[in-house]
């Protein structure tokens, strides 16, 4: 089991865009390197990276949630 | 329609600024605030407080509701929105006077027109103002496209009607390339705005950002001369003065007066802008749009002039005539603001968030700080990035720029980074010192410093 973490502070997204489906739902697969979601930072959107392979587990972090630098944002199996 | 508790719905160092009119007349101060800012200046100070929900601004400074509940709770009779959020919603005003408060700003109608950038557009040319040439509204296919580019001349700029952020935008040099760049740009203006159409205007290559500050109470309306703000960055603004460096008087008096017929035509009620190009090449000024609000960089024209904006917005909301005739209104000396914002200019402006572990402020003659800044203070990552405002002004631009040198040494910001050192670097550089630029200077100067850099 491992965990992406938050690289910045700021707002945690898991879709592209409002109207768009997320990038990542619990199930599907994640190679290293895959965008998980996005974190804005005033107003600047950074795209996270997943730095694990494997399954996506579980989401520890919801859309739109106020995250800290190095907060667990998806567990990986 | 007089009120004493006003409602300020923002944040950050505007929302201190607002206070501080407030107060010197007589009014209490209420704030709201997300769970992200209880720790900021603008609640410290305020009279009353008031949480309106999380940090994501979606669901605090932009949450109509949660903002005139806290009205209601709080027993507030006005609201300043500030800029930004929710400053230029023609629904929020609408809200507001729909729940018997007093909006500080102008009618939604107004913001819905001037908001609008056809409908402004044509407002402007119906009160005689010009704008920049180009296509009659929407162009239907490229044929119209390529007869109203002949008509305008070369080089045009295609534009998505339902546009902003630059997408969609695209600079055409001659006929050859039309075609091409017309349908990407309505190819990228369908996939940002879900809307295809474009509008074409004439490309001013070397223009200058200049915009004049109308105050009005509804029935008058004057000017406050104008700012000059063509040191930007993407679009945003990071150096403003006033007035404007390039300017003969005829010229300038013509601006102005063409600004105050078109607040005067619209009944405009409370501080606006109204946003022009000026082309040094042919001495001739474009209107592109107006801002129905307080803008950021309004204290260079405090600073000039000596009327204080937000007090005179505050008056006016509450149903006073306009305090000044337009005789009063004098430009005195020279006018320039600094924004320091908590990026890296080291590092391609990344954001930079976090705890302020030393804070000291430049003060002195002709100098003032609008901040939302104190030691110890933890700095949002949800916000903009702007933290302060650095002010100063002189008889001269040379004496201005002297003490805007003087004050940046004095300002003290550690813990994060901020832009301070690249406006260190830009009050050095010979030709800001002459003021020789334009709204694309800055974007060149930029790459050409990380060329120099990476060799």
């Amino acid at each position: 089991m491992a965990q992406i973490l938050s690289p910045l502070p700021g707002t945690f997204y898991r879709k592209p865009a409002p109207d768009k489906p997320p990038f990542k739902s619990e199930g599907d697969s994640v190679a290293v390197g895959d965008v998980i979601g996005l974190i804005e930072v005033m107003k600047n959107f950074v795209e996270v990276h997943a730095d694990a392979a494997g399954k996506v587990a579980k989401f520890i972090a919801d859309n739109e949630e106020p995250v800290m630098a190095g907060q667990p944002l998806v567990e990986v199996s | 329609m007089a009120f004493s508790r006003l409602l300020i719905a923002n944040r950050g160092e505007i929302a201190v600024r607002i206070q501080r009119a407030a107060r010197e007349l007589g009014m209490t101060t209420i704030q709201v605030y997300s769970a992200a800012d209880e720790d900021s200046l603008a609640v410290k100070m305020a009279d009353k407080a008031i949480n309106i929900g999380p940090p994501h601004a979606a669901k605090s400074y932009l949450n109509i509701a949660a903002i005139l509940e806290a009205a209601e709770t709080t027993g507030a009779e006005a609201i300043h929105p500030g800029y930004g959020f929710l400053s230029e919603n023609a629904d929020f005003a609408e809200a507001v006077e729909a729940a018997g408060l007093v909006f500080v700003g102008p009618t939604a109608s107004t913001i819905r027109t001037m908001g609008d950038k056809a409908a402004a557009r044509a407002a402007a040319e119906k009160a005689g103002v010009p704008v920049v040439p180009g296509s009659a509204g929407r162009v239907a296919d490229f044929a119209q496209a390529r007869a109203a580019a002949a008509e305008i001349g070369y080089s045009v700029m295609i534009k998505a009607s339902a546009g902003g952020g630059g997408r969609g935008i695209r600079v055409v040099e001659s006929a050859e390339g039309l075609e091409a760049a017309f349908d990407q740009a309505g190819a990228e203006a369908k996939a940002a705005f879900g809307d295809s159409g474009l509008y074409l205007e004439k490309f001013i290559a070397r223009a200058r950002h200049v915009e004049v500050q109308v105050l009005g109470d509804g029935r008058d309306a004057i000017h406050c001369y104008e700012r000059e703000c063509s040191l930007q960055r993407r679009r945003q603004k990071v150096w403003e003065e006033a007035p404007a460096l390039a300017l003969k008087p005829n010229v300038r008096e013509a601006l102005c007066a063409c600004a105050v017929r078109l607040a005067k035509s619209v009944a405009y009620r409370g501080a606006g802008t109204l946003e022009f190009l000026y082309d040094d090449a042919t001495e001739r000024f474009y209107f592109i749009e107006m801002n129905t609000r307080i803008q950021v960089e309004h204290p260079v024209t405090e600073m000039a002039t000596g009327v204080d904006l937000v007090r005179e917005m505050l008056r006016v909301a509450a149903g006073a005539p306009l305090a000044y005739t337009q005789s009063a209104i004098r430009l005195r000396g020279h006018a320039i603001e600094a924004r320091i914002n908590a990026e890296d200019p080291a590092q391609n402006f990344r954001p930079s968030p976090g705890t302020v572990s030393d804070y000291r402020a430049p003060g002195g003659a002709g100098t003032r700080f609008d901040t939302l800044l104190y030691q110890g203070y933890q700095v949002p990552p949800f916000y903009d990035s702007l933290i302060g405002k650095l002010i100063v002004w002189d008889e001269t631009r040379e004496a201005a720029l002297a003490r805007m040198r003087r004050a940046l040494t004095e300002l003290i910001v550690e813990g994060i980074a901020t832009t301070a050192p690249l406006h260190q670097e830009l009050v050095e550089d010979e030709a800001v010192r002459a003021g020789a630029f334009h709204t694309r200077w800055l974007e060149d100067w930029l790459s050409s410093r990380q060329r120099r850099a990476a060799s």
